[in-house]
């Protein structure tokens, strides 16, 4: 496959592990964390961590869009397909978010709710336009990836006087997440978290830019570099970050030139802004609320928008107390750290979110990793 | 003098399935006689009785054990690139009788139409299992026929059954692989679910790929005729490779590792698989085999299946190791290793 076996060849990545183990100075610890589940999905499904050296530890954020999604919002969401009958569409891995009374959008379906996957905004439209007489949701959940579509298809919906379609809006924001987790006590003060850089965003940051990151290297004293979802992308910038730490450097370089430029997508930023405005907070999972991290649909849009049009409310509901997908989602335990895992949690039958995605830390671990614990 | 009552012929081009097709009287009857007797036909289901009587089963006029298999197709869309739903239920059962290691004997076929289906796709299903059954050489020896109201099916579905006789002696099975056997497969992987996505209704995309639904009995009364030490045979369908091997590591108690380098995925399979966001080796098979055998015997087992049309792509993917946590693991074309764990559900494509 041409643009994809470039980025995957096995003889490259050795030679790149190699430099990184001639880079890294002995008796210094390295700990970077991935920011986006498609990294963290990268070094599992590749087997990355078996090419780096002893001494570098990888540590995976919050960067997986239905990890973070908390169980009240997908309680809103079934709540629309089973009592208000809706047509509810979202994507794919959402389907099997846990969500309160034992139910996911996935057991919600088998109770009769309309819920369809679909793999473009543009298919729910589509589903909009072919039931004029239903309520057809779009339940929209991720990060700067998928805001844009969502964007759009308001304003396609809106230009085409499409009265029977709205959206379920959880866009969440990557640089808010990002501080939220650098202002935690577990890294800023305890320092039970090391942190020495971040691998950030791919497809992300193709819409923001690498701008945005630039506070993070300056005030916090962090490197990041960005990088690709391919595997060979993710230890180049390994070996970038090393050097970085190595030479006390703390930048914001892009190893993901091929598609992202500091500014980003300006076309893709400006529907955003004309759709959406900040939310003032916003319930993580793991996180907890994070103020300013979240968009909402503005005013000008409103009759897009399912959270106003069936006038829901949000509540928020604590997730199971045995759970550690919130300690795990901020770096500062392992998955095998959780009493759960592997035993009640899995998944088939996930109880955190982080065992839902192969780009959840527990699922991706569970799913490509678990041989490593028999030792 | 009565006279004899004009039966109007089916219409096969613009007909329709009704409930009377399914409901026991006339209509029922000429659907069978016109349609389904008319392809399937032959000396059992010809007896026109509630069951065909068959003579006992033997191999090489020695008698042998039975083997039996049922599987129910529900597949959409029934009409895909490289088949539809009438071959891949005369290929399905086929298969799973001779992966048992017997000669596929005889089929059983139920049908359950839904109210308002074409005639005239039907009878493409039913020449399509017809041509399958005759290719095989595994005639369709007696059926039965439902109609349910609209809305209660999706179209049509095909259950069909297979009974074949297994030589004494002769034992394969998921429990006998062992550490240092040797794990081939007959040709690339996930043809078939990807011909089948690039259908569906709500995702079309243009790839130029066919399923490979066949029927293996060929191929695998020549793997047997090579007397080699032969362990285990699958087809490994739903679920794919990935749930195949995990059943019999489980089954035989043992472990695996598998070679990416050496899984053969044609290159139209995996961009497909790329931008759906789905792994390969999960993604399902009707036309391959999977064969775990002695080492000693590979090169053996590996010459017979290359010398079959349906083996010509035939390689060694990995080995049987001694494992107590029985995980299935893959060295990554990248040097890496990791587990090929089983399926949660569905494959879902991943969001970023």
């Amino acid at each position: 496959m041409k643009y994809i076996d470039e980025f995957r060849d096995g003889e490259l990545a050795k030679n790149l592990g190699a430099s990184i183990a001639a880079t890294v100075q002995p008796g210094r610890n390295y700990s970077f964390m991935e920011f986006c589940g498609g990294h963290t999905h990268a070094i599992s499904r590749y087997g990355l961590s078996d090419l780096l050296p002893p001494t570098v530890r990888m540590v995976h954020g919050p960067g997986c869009p239905v990890c973070v999604l908390p169980i009240g919002r997908v309680d809103l969401a079934i709540k629309l397909a089973l009592e208000q009958g809706v047509i509810l569409c979202t994507y794919g891995d959402t389907l099997r978010v846990p969500a309160s009374d034992g139910l996911s959008l996935m057991k919600a379906k088998a109770r009769g709710g309309d819920i369809r996957m679909v793999y473009s905004t543009i298919d729910a439209l589509q589903i909009a336009r072919d039931n004029p007489q239903r309520e057809v949701v779009f339940f929209a959940i991720g990060f700067e990836t998928t805001t844009p579509p969502t964007a759009v298809a308001i304003q396609q919906a809106d230009a085409e006087g499409l009265k029977n379609f709205s959206v379920l809006c959880c866009h969440v924001l990557t640089p808010s997440a990002i501080s939220n987790i650098l202002e935690s006590p577990e890294v800023r003060q305890w320092g039970t978290v090391p942190l020495d850089g971040f691998i950030g965003p791919a497809h992300v940051s193709t819409v923001i830019g690498s701008r945005p990151y630039e506070f993070f290297a300056e005030e916090y004293r962090k490197p990041v570099v960005i990088a690709g979802f391919e595997p060979l992308d993710v230890m180049q910038a390994i070996l970038m970050l090393v050097r970085q730490v190595n030479e006390g450097r703390a930048e914001v370089e892009n190893e993901f030139a091929r598609a992202v430029s500091r500014d980003g997508n300006l076309k893709a930023q400006d529907r955003v802004a004309e759709v959406f405005e900040l939310r003032r907070e916003f319930e993580w999972r793991g996180l907890s609320v994070v103020p300013y991290s979240a968009l909402r649909i503005r005013g000008k849009y409103a009759s897009f928008d399912a959270a106003r049009r069936f006038k829901l409310d949000y509540r928020s509901v604590p997730g199971s107390k045995a759970c550690e997908c919130g300690a795990i989602l901020r770096g500062v335990k392992h998955p095998q750290d959780c009493k759960i895992f592997g035993t009640v949690c899995t998944p088939e039958n996930p109880v955190g979110s982080c065992m839902v995605s192969s780009e959840g830390a527990c699922a991706a671990h569970y799913s490509y990793g678990r041989y490593k614990d028999m030792h | 003098m009565v006279k004899r009552g004009y039966v109007r012929p089916l219409d096969l081009k613009h007909g329709r399935g009704d409930l009377t097709h399914g409901s026991g009287g006339r209509s029922m009857v000429q659907l069978i006689s016109e349609l389904f007797a008319k392809h399937l036909g032959n000396e059992y289901l010809g007896q026109g009785n509630d069951g065909a009587v068959l003579p006992a089963p033997t191999f090489n006029s020695k008698p042998g054990r039975l083997v039996m298999s049922t599987d129910c197709h529900v597949v959409s869309p029934l009409f895909f690139p490289g088949g539809d739903i009438g071959c891949l239920s005369v290929h399905g059962t086929v298969n799973d009788v001779a992966v048992m290691g017997a000669t596929p004997l005889y089929l059983a076929a139920g049908f359950v139409l839904e109210e308002g289906f074409p005639l005239a796709d039907l009878a493409r299903i039913v020449e399509s299992m017809a041509n399958a059954a005759k290719e095989a050489g595994v005639p369709v020896v007696t059926g039965d026929t439902k109609v349910v109201e609209r809305g209660k099916g999706d179209g049509v579905f095909i259950t069909t059954t297979g009974v074949g006789v297994l030589p004494d002696g002769l034992e394969l099975g998921g429990a006998r692989a062992r550490p240092g056997d040797v794990i081939l497969v007959s040709g690339s992987l996930g043809d078939h679910g990807v011909a089948i996505m690039s259908k569906r209704e709500n995702l079309s995309f243009d790839a130029p790929i066919e399923s490979d639904t066949a029927a293996l009995n060929g191929l695998i009364a020549a793997m047997l005729a090579t007397g080699a030490g032969l362990r285990c045979l699958r087809d490994p369908t739903r679920g794919g490779l990935a749930a195949t091997l995990n059943e019999i590591a489980g089954q035989s108690g043992v472990g695996m590792m598998l070679y990416e380098k050496a899984i053969p995925v044609k290159p139209v399979v995996a961009a497909a698989c790329e931008f759906l966001g789905l792994a390969p080796l999960y993604v399902a098979n009707e036309g391959k085999l999977v064969a775990i055998c002695d080492a000693l015997d590979a090169d053996l087992v590996l010459n017979a299946m290359r010398a079959h049309p349906l083996g010509l792509e035939a390689c060694v993917i990995g080995d049987v190791t001694a494992d107590d946590h029985h995980f299935v693991q893959l060295t990554t074309a990248f040097g890496g290793k990791r587990i090929v764990d089983w399926l949660a559900g569905d494959q879902l494509p991943r969001i970023c």
